[in-house]
């Protein structure tokens, strides 16, 4: 008797409705759509939707339907034109409150989506878009840290009344900055001086040396230091590009770590570069700092130094400002962005965080009525030409943006003005998204046009059809009754297959419509290998029952060893591989699993169903 | 249907002397192709700018190179592909400009020529990023050998059979890559994907091959090896035939319908199966015979095993 435990049924049979639910979504396709989100990110409900078919009605434009997901609006369209001129409509119109994208909505009932069950999501590859990948300046994040050591250093020793000559970056090792070297002016206790850099900065290793232009303190990072603080700046970053993505209104977007020190941002329907890369890139940061007074500034300009405790700045129109060296604030203790109108023409709010807001207030308490400046700092890296080669350097425009005289005591919240219109929204959005801890620099860009990208989709999804398609014909004509069952077993492990990577939210793309491709030629495998077996049991006479089990169990080490094997190329390829290619390997390892699974379960399930109960001995129908 | 009806009785082993004949020629012309010739890798690992743009009219191939040139870009390939109105343009990588100039200078430069182009795709990639990706390529492949070598020798207690399944595999990609080298098939990263996809397919018919010599090697000890690789092959070949025909079918399918993105991809698989098919028949099992395989080596001490159970 040929049997199968009845819990095993169950288990194949319970997968397969599962898959099946999951796989579903799928089925569908999707509609043109646009999305909308408010500016101040708060949630879309339901009379903001209201509020925008109104709109769209008003203006004629024909959408299907709009809902409501995850606080985004979505709107439904039957045609592309349609789509556009509803975007172009709410950005002329509305574009002060809402931030619009376009989108695709799937057009799976809505049970399935109250299900939470959602189709693959589609690769840039397949959708067109924009792929970005960006190099984070580790080194530079370093230096950074430096600079404020930097600066603790001249406050601590001014405070204690020990006289420096100067505070420099030191390279002890390899390329990278990692230390802070303060050289001592002649008297200076060099030992006390040490003692009191140790009590500000505990963790770091503070040692005085002798130099032979003088004593002189260092404080010097540890590898580990500069490993954590890179990744710091990476995750900083990440964060950053991530709000900014946000910020900038679009659908489905990816951003990633990827490697040690690269980020990957994905924006799918993006096609004009320019706008994104500039918003994204930038590295931008403020800072509040008194205004020095007392100083001469013609002198400072003519000397080209600044007096002591002080540094020369110019203005948006060129003009020199002098400010005084001490910090009050920088933008990693803002909370809050928002362009707001002023009295003084637009500007931006601002809300710091409590540390910013206790040092505002005692600043403020002690300088009314004299005037304070917001400096604006933005890097880059130009390329120049230097003795006919051409090399890249950092650069750092520090601009005075606004100058204004403290007319209150306040602390934790106050206004920025003297700003264009465009300027303030700008500001805005950077000083919101957080500022980059690191600068980025573009490494790698890819631009995938929207009819390539269906172009893809069509020729991907024709090679599947027809190659499963030439493969089911074979099948049957080789095995007959046999093949058959072989076509359904490969048909569920598409199913699975689809399932699991639904269920993953994997993006798919061309490729990984390949690895499904190829994991159908792969998954007949072990098919062909119980059923040899089972004719080979049959020319040797075993009775029919007997061979189908013998094929089974005979095959299986041949089946287990060789889809191992395939295995170990899918995890390599995982491991070393990026985007599409990663996404090949997840197809190509997941599509091993599954038809591991649907070959010896659900084939055999099959099989004993039709002929587990025969007692008659007949000769199989596998050709 | 039967590919064949009884079982086949093929001396692979002893026509082995004439397989490694032809295997050397092929690795010799191949890694001669390799060297000579060198592949002709794409800018995912060389960096540079690859842009494909769709234009309203035949294009102007000259005059699109001309203002490429003009534009300060060294030895612009520009080419049609698809219909006369679709174009290609390949610019070597350029350490003196960023990303983001470089792209906004070839669509200037293109869009001088033929005001209605449409960037269809565009790619920049930067140097760094390409060599990079030139040795994760190789830690990959390295990694896939040594993974296989250590499972093989774990699986199946000999070395023996894992130095066969080795030489077997690396035969199939070096096959691949002298190919693409003669014929300057463009050498993507998807082509390196489709070379670990065909080291794992030949490994596993040379598997199930192996799988098979186990079980022979059991059944009869005092059989000669020789004897029991031949029988194990011609017990397998429908199977290894089967399988073959199958993937096929769907590996042509993507090359002829998957378009021209995975072309590249597609070719490699097709040759890679063909060489995986006949390394494991004619390679892998022959030198692990000339390394001295014996029963002994696969069944290090005599047991009892579950086989003699069976009725």
């Amino acid at each position: 008797m040929l049997e199968f435990a009845r819990w095993k049924y169950i288990l194949v049979a319970s997968v397969l409705l599962v898959a099946i639910l999951f796989a579903l979504p799928n089925v569908f396709g999707e509609d043109p759509a646009l999305q909308v989100v408010r500016k101040d990110r708060a949630p879309m409900d339901a009379a903001a939707e209201q509020r925008l078919a109104g709109f769209l009605d008003e203006r004629s434009i024909q959408y299907s339907s709009t809902f409501v997901d995850s606080g985004r609006l979505m709107i439904r369209f039957d045609s592309v034109p349609m789509q556009l001129q509803a975007r172009d409509a709410v950005n002329e119109q509305l574009k002060d409150e809402y931030i619009t994208a376009l989108s695709f909505a799937s057009r799976a009932p809505t049970w399935l989506t109250r299900l939470g069950l959602r189709p693959m999501p589609l690769g840039l590859d397949l959708r067109g878009g924009l792929h970005l990948l960006y190099q984070v300046d580790v080194n530079g994040a370093v230096s950074q840290l430096l600079e404020s050591y930097e600066q603790d250093f001249r406050r601590v020793l001014g405070e204690k009344n020990l006289a420096f000559l100067d505070v420099v970056q030191i390279t002890a090792s390899a390329e990278i900055p990692n230390g802070v070297r303060v050289l001592l002016a002649p008297g200076t206790d060099a030992g006390e001086a040490r003692d009191v850099l140790r009590e500000l900065l505990p963790d770091l290793d503070v040692q005085s040396v002798n130099l032979a232009s003088g004593p002189a303190v260092q404080a010097v990072l540890t590898a580990v230091q500069i490993r954590q603080r890179q990744d710091y700046a990476i995750q900083q970053n990440l964060t950053t590009l991530r709000n900014r993505v946000n910020e900038l209104g679009v659908s489905e977007p990816i951003v990633q770590r990827q490697g040690f020190d690269r980020i990957i941002v994905q924006l799918p329907g993006v096609q004009n570069s320019a706008d994104v890369k500039d918003i994204l890139g930038k590295v931008a940061t403020l800072e509040f700092r008194l205004v020095d007074t007392q100083g001469s500034i013609a002198e400072a300009v003519q000397r080209g130094r600044a007096p002591l405790g002080s540094k020369l700045y110019r203005d948006k129109n060129g003009q020199p400002v002098l400010l005084k060296r001490e910090l009050i604030v920088t933008g990693d203790q803002l909370t809050d962005a928002i362009t707001a109108a002023t009295q003084d023409g637009p500007g931006v709010s601002v809300k710091l965080d409590a540390r910013g807001g206790a040092q505002m207030l005692k600043t403020t308490q002690a300088n009314l009525n004299k005037p304070m400046a917001v400096v604006f700092i933005e890097k880059s890296r130009e390329t120049v030409e230097v003795g006919g080669k051409t090399i890249e350097r950092d650069v750092t425009d520090q601009r005075v943006i606004s100058v204004a005289t403290i007319r209150g005591v306040f602390s934790n919240q106050f206004q920025i003005t003297g700003l264009t219109q465009s300027e303030a929204r700008e500001l805005a959005l950077l000083l919101r998204a957080g500022s980059l801890a690191a600068p980025i620099f573009l490494a790698e860009e890819r631009a995938i046009g929207p009819s390539l990208g269906a172009q893809n989709i069509e020729q991907g999804v024709k090679a599947l059809v027809v190659g499963m398609l030439g493969v089911f014909i074979f099948m049957v004509i080789y095995y007959q009754v046999f093949g058959l069952v072989a076509d359904l077993v490969l048909l569920a492990n598409v199913v699975l297959l689809s399932a699991l990577l639904s269920m993953m939210g994997a993006a798919l793309s061309l490729p990984g419509i390949a690895g499904i491709i190829l994991t159908v030629g792969m998954a007949v495998d072990a098919n062909v290998l119980i059923y040899e077996r089972i004719r080979e049991e049959q020319r040797n006479g075993v009775s029919p029952q007997a061979a189908i089990r013998a094929g089974f169990e005979k095959a299986f080490s041949a089946i287990a060893d060789s889809n191992v094997t395939t295995l170990f190329a899918g995890l390599v390829l995982w491991v070393f591989g990026t985007g599409a290619i990663r996404g090949f390997a997840v197809v190509l390892s997941l599509g091993i699993a599954t038809s591991m699974f649907t070959s010896l379960m659900g084939s055999r399930a099959l099989l004993t169903l039709m002929y587990g109960g025969r007692t008659k001995t007949g000769k199989l129908a596998i050709g | 249907m039967e590919f064949f009806h009884k079982q086949t009785k093929i001396p692979f082993m002893g026509i082995r002397k004439v397989s490694y004949g032809l295997s050397i020629v092929l690795m010799v012309v191949s890694l001669g192709a390799i060297l000579a010739k060198g592949l002709n890798l794409a800018i995912d690992f060389t960096g540079g700018v690859a842009v494909e743009a769709a234009l309203p009219s035949a294009a102007d191939v000259d005059a699109i190179r001309g203002k490429l040139e003009e534009a300060g870009f060294h030895e612009p390939q520009v080419g049609i592909f698809g219909s006369s109105r679709e174009v290609s343009i390949r610019l070597p990588p350029d350490d003196s400009q960023s990303v983001t100039e470089i792209r906004t200078r070839v669509e200037q430069a293109l869009l001088a020529v033929e005001p209605g182009a449409e960037v269809r795709n565009l790619a920049v990639v930067g140097p760094q990023v390409g060599d990079e990706l030139r040795t994760s390529a190789i830690w990959a492949l390295t990694f896939t050998l040594l993974l296989i070598f250590i499972y093989i020798a774990f699986r199946f207690h000999t070395w023996r059979l894992s130095v066969g399944a080795i030489v077997a595999v690396m035969h199939d990609p070096i096959l691949v890559l002298g190919i693409f080298a003669l014929t300057q098939t463009p050498f993507d990263l998807a082509v390196v994907a489709a070379i670990l996809a065909v080291i794992g397919y030949s490994l596993n018919d040379t598997v199930v091959i192996f799988d098979r010599i186990r079980e022979n090697f059991e059944r009869n000890r005092r059989l000669p090896p020789m004897t029991v690789l031949d029988q194990a092959i011609n017990q397998t070949l429908s199977r290894t035939i089967m399988t073959k025909v199958v993937t096929l079918i769907v590996v042509f399918a993507l090359l002829f319908l998957g378009g021209p993105v995975l072309r590249g991809f597609s070719e490699a698989l097709t040759i890679g199966i063909l060489a995986g098919t006949y390394s494991s028949i004619y390679i892998s099992s022959a030198i692990a015979l000339d390394l001295g395989l014996t029963a002994e080596h696969v069944f290090p001490t005599v047991k009892k095993t579950a086989a003699d159970d069976m009725p």
